[in-house]
């Protein structure tokens, strides 16, 4: 990235802790620019007010072309390109299509998802995305302010927050 | 924390640990060199992947002549093994799709091992139909692809067309539940080393960061994964069985193969998990994360899938004298008291008589008789599939047709080399990868940690009031 972002962090040893320092920091009206957690904590995208996660429509987008792919193929190698009878039975044989169908429905679904989440999330092999603290993906739980154009005044407010909320470590990072 | 959790479950996580515990003791294996046991047992496995390599090319070269087939037995041990081993890869699936959307946090303790396990199972049945082609060079012919030949398809209306979709689908879908899984605790282990190390966990680790809004839509997708998964592995075993089920060989045609393949198919799986954790827990130190519990609770569905297939069993016998059909009468009692009465008695007192022991629950929580039995139950199961393959086509309509099969040794070579092949799989996904989900096991701790739960647990300020969770 080329545009340089100044952070201020408060790393946090619980998060229940964090979790009430959000809270703190909504009644106050600060606005945080990201939380960062070691593994999925409950509750939180509902204090963040972050918005549902639209995965499940881009799911269900990309299952759809699955199955009309399966279908619509099968049906016309067997009823346009290449009529053959297998067992007696009608070149459309619909049940017979039944099992790859729903497989191509899984696969595509499942691929579709997880490329888009992986792109949307900015995640690849070998990307390095900016990090504020090795800790992170252990035992903190951090809480990120954006402090690029903030005044001084605002900065220390800031840093007030944090260290009246419990944070363990504060500290600053340009990334 | 995260969810109400009733006051009679036992802890999942002992020994009171913190969160760097947590990292600490699951990354730990990854980074220290590794020990005798595994050298050992790595070697070995690596002489058994030798075996898999040479038995391999010795049917390649000389063809499948090499091999005891004949007519009427076109399939023998090698469709055995296949079976065997994608039956072993429904476990983890199970495990981590199934299981989340029940909600059972036992889950969490033996999730990426048996996911591990899963794909490597599927990896290993994935070349016996390949081996079984004898031209594998061809190989490409089973997928649909514009041709020059016409085109001409394949036949879409085949079951072991629909098998290549559904197990290249299955492996597709798996590694990726997987790998979504293993990023986060890739990154784990990338923020704790230094230099080549972190290099390569930074690129394993895709650059995750741990953002709110990343772990929102991780859940997002595991949730979707695992609904996805659910019928997925239903189906993929359903479909094996069709293989057998739209035949019209008496002892293969019959409606009851694909529940019982798939119950078949998550029992020989668990059997495979207890086998693999309960050598893990102990030579990486484990046991606070794979604990008795977890053992038990797989011990359950040991005996819930054991008595559906011994169930299955007896349905077959029944409904075979019931129908009142000569043929169908007489490849039941020739399964059961023909030339291979040996298998049958096998399968039996494997997969039906010896699971019943877990009905106590002292048998339920012993580790010595829970990995014999896993191992019981693998050979019982691999007794199965050979019992309903090789007994079946031994005894063709026309007696002028009947024979016996014996497996040459390239047969066998390829069978105990593809365990090799295997462990060799397991054993480096030890070395390279933490074992237990390390941020999934965090996110249990304080509902499922014995200092929260149990007799050993200590008043906790945080349990004191009760805003937290219940979003």
């Amino acid at each position: 990235m080329s545009d340089h972002k100044e952070v201020l962090f408060g790393l946090y040893d619980d998060e229940e802790i964090m979790m009430d320092a959000i809270r703190v920091a909504n009644k106050e009206h600060l606005e945080i620019e990201d939380v960062f957690t070691p593994f999925p904590v409950h509750g939180l995208d509902h204090l963040l007010h972050l918005s549902e996660s639209r995965l499940h429509i881009a799911g269900f987008v990309y299952g759809a072309m699955g199955t009309l792919t399966a279908f619509l193929f099968m049906s016309w190698v067997f009823t346009r390109d290449w009529p053959i009878i297998f067992g007696g039975k009608p070149y459309w044989s619909v049940p017979a299509f039944i099992p790859i169908t729903f497989e191509l429905t899984v696969l595509f679904a499942s691929i579709g998802m997880v490329v888009s989440y992986y792109t949307v999330n900015g995640l690849a092999p070998g990307v390095e995305n900016p990090y504020l603290h090795d800790r992170i993906t252990d035992d903190k739980f951090c809480i990120a302010f954006k402090t690029n154009g903030a005044s001084s005044q605002d900065v220390g407010k800031m840093k007030d927050f944090l260290s009246r909320t419990g944070a363990s470590l504060i500290d600053s990072k340009i990334i | 924390m995260s969810a109400v959790v009733s006051p009679i479950r036992e802890p999942l996580i002992t020994g009171s640990k913190t969160y760097h515990d947590i990292t600490e003791d699951i990354c730990a294996p990854t980074e220290r060199a590794p020990g005798l046991a595994w050298t050992i047992a790595m070697a070995l496995a690596v002489g058994g992947l030798a075996t898999f390599a040479f038995s391999v090319f010795w049917t390649v070269y000389f063809g499948i002549g090499t091999w005891d087939l004949n007519r009427t037995i076109g399939w023998g041990w090698d469709i055995t093994n296949f079976v065997w081993w994608i039956g072993i890869g429904h476990a983890g699936t199970l495990i981590s799709a199934i299981l989340l959307l029940f909600r059972q946090k036992w889950r969490t303790g033996v999730n990426r091992a048996a996911e591990a396990m899963t794909i490597f199972a599927v990896i290993c049945a994935g070349q016996f139909p390949l081996i079984h082609m004898g031209r594998i060079w061809l190989a490409f012919f089973i997928f649909p692809y514009p041709n020059t030949r016409g085109p001409l398809w394949v036949n879409f209306n085949s079951p072991l067309l629909w098998d290549v979709f559904a197990i290249s689908t299955y492996f597709t879908v798996s590694l990726l539940f997987w790998y979504t899984g293993l990023v986060p605790d890739f990154a784990t282990l990338r923020d704790r080393s230094t230099g080549m190390r972190r290099k390569v966990y930074n690129f394993l680790s895709f650059g995750w960061t741990g953002s709110a809004k990343h772990w929102q839509r991780f859940e997002s997708l595991s949730l979707i994964l695992a609904g996805l998964a659910t019928p997925l592995v239903l189906s993929v075993h359903t479909i094996v069985s069709f293989d057998f089920a739209t035949s019209i060989i008496p002892g293969w045609h019959t409606t009851i193969f694909p529940p019982y393949f798939v119950a078949g198919a998550i029992f020989s799986g668990f059997a495979m998990v207890l086998t693999l954790m309960l050598i893990a827990r102990k030579v990486l130190k484990l046991e606070d994360y794979i604990t008795i519990e977890h053992i038990e609770s797989m011990n359950k569905v040991i005996l819930l899938t054991g008595s559906i297939v011994g169930t299955a069993y007896l349905t077959e016998l029944f409904i075979s004298w019931y129908s009142g059909y000569i043929y169908e009468q007489f490849a039941f009692f020739n399964r059961a008291l023909g030339p291979y009465w040996w298998s049958y008695f096998g399968m039996m007192a494997c997969n039906v008589l010896s699971p019943q022991i877990f009905w106590f629950k002292s048998m339920r929580r012993n580790i010595f008789v829970t990995f014999f039995m896993s191992i019981f139950i693998n050979i019982g199961m691999w007794f199965e599939r050979f019992v309903i393959i090789a007994t079946t086509l031994a005894r063709d309509y026309l007696p002028s047709s009947w024979s016996y099969y014996v497996p040459t040794w390239v047969e066998i070579g390829i069978f105990v080399g593809s365990l090799g092949l295997f462990f060799v799989l397991f054993l480096l996904f030890t070395r390279v990868a933490p074992v237990v989900a390390i941020a999934e096991v965090k996110s249990i701790l304080k509902s499922s940690g014995d200092q929260y739960r149990g007799k050993n647990a200590v008043p906790h300020h945080h349990h004191a009031h009760d805003d937290h969770g219940h979003h």
